[in-house]
């Protein structure tokens, strides 16, 4: 089937949706198809780099995911969506080991991330985060300046030549769009910096150790809608380099930026599919229920 | 809407809150300045009480090293440098201990190790100081002399401090006893301090690639500066007017001798040991006046402080554009 323009909002929506997407319309278009690829590309061609298999995960005696099973595809970005304390951050994090440092906190399953399980003994953890970057929800510069913020990554792997750092500092913080704004006051202390800097400059940091894939939880929810518009136009330049994997609660936002989109309810997966299938075609009555506001 | 309608309950409700806020809080004023009277009054009690002292010697007190009871000829300078060497050998010792110590305990140690040691080292910080004293006397200082001593004198005798015969007792030993005292309280408010730091920050560092040691030495430590040097300072607050322990293993020797193996005396020290025994007037003031030169250096040494953490807080303040 293809999805076009005309049939965004047709019967195939329950009622809901269609004011709640059709009002996001932007040079009478509706926002989210704007700078889409045909679905069919997308589709045909997803390479999963992270493959989640059977997923369980437990905070102590809690379960907060229940088999999980999916594909990331690489160089796309993929939207986790879902009510609150569904374990979309619990899962996010586990693409990094994060989780590693929440005492109790137990794992089943794996999480291969190009072919390799990386809940495997020997892996790199340190090694691992350095390819896998992370953005949280609440950003956090270290009490440091711009430039020692972006540099951060790069002297802990003991990257001293300053010509080095100096490009790749500009390098990164024109990647987040931050560098016009910086530029002249690079040894300023990054807490001085507005919210919305200060987020992307969380951004450049990460992106800064080189990672390919990018981690973000609700990078945008303590952001004005100004600074939100910023970070989506840069989450969309980001995943033609990048595997982009976003946890958000904003349903414009996820089919604003991203290519796939996982529903997640209650620790379970119950639907994962490209982004324009997820919010016109949902398969799943809760996926359905959650996106018209049912509950969450 | 308009304006929140408020009841005639609600209004006298505010009211008897108001009225309720500013007994309490006129009642609470009383007690700093309780305090600040305290203060006051010891200060000028110390005055008084060694002012024949501070007439005959003057200034000159703090920085002459005769002590005679006998020809009544009295200086403090043995008993400041006493003060102030044992507290800082004893810090030099402690700081590296207490903080090593809870940075694991804040950061590496499992569940259970953390709060027996955590339940352990606040123990030890509600020892009194004479058990402390006994300990020393009876257990460190034959180690001191027998071991510790020799093997310094034998690898570091190069260095002014480490020369002299091995008496055991003397500044070094003190110190020890000193660093052992305060370490509890190094532990506890660094731990508090490390603990505090937002966790977002530290999983910040983590998801940077750092290694558990680098965003301890790069973000937890930056974050928790100012808490740490209060820790710090606090401890040496106490090291400075600690007594009893420091009385028994220090050897009560008015002399100022590079060595640290040397017998040695302290301001708190000399108040305990002689104060019974002073019978002159002046050999009594003397006393005295030691006493209001403690209470100054402790004064000076928490002021010092004060201004260090606000210096530190004040840019930390700029730092998160406040
Ligand atoms: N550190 C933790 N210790 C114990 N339980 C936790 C911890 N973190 C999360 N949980 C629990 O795990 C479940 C999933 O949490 P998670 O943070 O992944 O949800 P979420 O989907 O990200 O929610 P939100 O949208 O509110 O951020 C919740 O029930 C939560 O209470
Ligand atoms: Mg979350």
């Amino acid at each position: 089937m293809n999805l076009n323009d005309q049939t965004i909002g047709n019967d195939i929506l329950p009622g809901d949706i269609r004011p709640h997407i059709n009002t996001e319309l932007q040079n009478g278009k509706p926002l989210f198809v704007s700078h889409r690829k045909p679905l069919e590309e997308s589709l045909e061609n997803p390479i999963p780099q992270i493959m989640v298999k059977e997923l369980n995960f437990y905070y102590g005696r809690q379960k907060a995911l229940s088999k999980v099973s999916l594909g990331i595809p690489a160089k796309k970005a993929t939207a986790l969506i879902g009510p609150s304390g569904c374990g979309k951050s619990t899962l996010l994090r586990t693409f990094s080991r994060m989780n590693d440092l929440i005492a109790n906190a137990r794992i089943e399953g794996t999480v291969t991330i190009d072919g390799r399980n990386i809940y495997d003994r020997d892996t790199d953890v340190v090694e691992l985060r350095r390819r896998v970057g992370m953005v949280f929800q609440k950003s956090t510069p270290f009490p440091k300046s711009i430039y020692d913020n972006v540099a951060y990554g790069l002297r802990i792997v003991g990257i001293r030549d300053k010509k080095t750092l100096d490009q790749i500092v500009e390098k990164s913080l024109r990647q987040a769009v931050l560098w016009e704004e910086v530029k002249d006051n690079l040894g300023k202390s990054a807490l001085a910096l507005s919210g919305g800097q200060q987020q992307r400059l969380c951004i450049a940091r990460a992106l800064a150790v080189g990672p390919e894939i990018l981690l973000m939880d609700e990078p945008c929810s303590a952001l004005d809608p100004n600074a939100t518009a910023r970070i989506e136009e840069l989450i969309f330049e980001l995943k033609d380099d990048y595997t982009v994997v976003i946890v958000t609660h904003n349903m414009q936002q996820a089919v604003r930026v991203s290519d796939f989109t996982a529903f997640l309810y209650l620790g379970e997966l119950i639907e994962f599919g490209s982004t324009q299938k997820i919010f016109t075609v949902p398969k799943d009555r809760r996926t359905e229920a959650y996106l018209t506001g049912k509950f969450g | 809407m308009g304006p929140f309608p408020r009841s005639k309950n609600m209004e006298k409700f505010g009211q008897r809150k108001d009225a309720v806020d500013i007994v309490f809080q006129r009642t609470m004023l009383v007690f700093p300045l309780l305090v600040l009277l305290i203060v006051g009054g010891i200060f000028v009690q110390l005055l008084l009480s060694s002012w024949i002292s501070i007439k005959e010697f003057g200034p000159a007190f703090l920085v002459t090293s005769t002590w005679d009871p006998v020809a009544e000829k009295f200086g403090a300078l043995p008993f400041i440098f006493g003060t102030i060497v044992s507290s800082l050998v004893a810090l030099l010792l402690a700081v590296p201990i207490g903080l090593g110590t809870a940075i694991y305990l804040a950061e590496y140690a499992p569940q259970w190790p953390r709060r027996i040691i955590s339940s352990l080292v606040d123990l030890l910080a509600a020892i009194p100081s004479v058990i402390y004293g006994l300990w020393g006397i009876f257990v460190l200082v034959p180690v001191m002399r027998s071991h510790v001593q020799p093997f310094l004198g034998k690898y570091l005798g190069f260095l002014p401090f480490f020369q002299g015969p091995a008496y055991g007792i003397g500044m070094f030993s003190a110190s020890v006893i000193l660093a052992i005292m305060i370490i509890p309280f190094i532990i506890s408010i660094s731990r508090e301090v490390i603990l505090a730091v937002p966790h977002v920050y530290k999983e910040a560092a983590y998801a940077m690639g750092a290694t558990r040691w680098e965003a301890i030495c790069t973000i937890i430590l930056s974050y928790g500066k100012a808490g740490i040097l209060g820790g710090i300072i606090l401890a040496m607050g106490r090291a400075i007017g600690e007594t009893m322990a420091v009385t028994m293993a220090i050897g009560n020797n008015v002399k100022i001798s590079a060595s640290l193996f040397s017998p040695a005396y302290t301001l708190a020290s000399v108040i305990a040991n002689e104060f019974a025994e002073a019978t002159s007037k002046l050999y009594l003031a003397s006393l005295t006046h030691i006493g209001l030169v403690l209470f100054l250096v402790s004064i000076v040494v928490n002021i010092l402080a004060w201004l260090l953490l606000w210096r530190i807080n004040e840019r930390q303040k700029i730092f998160q554009g406040r």
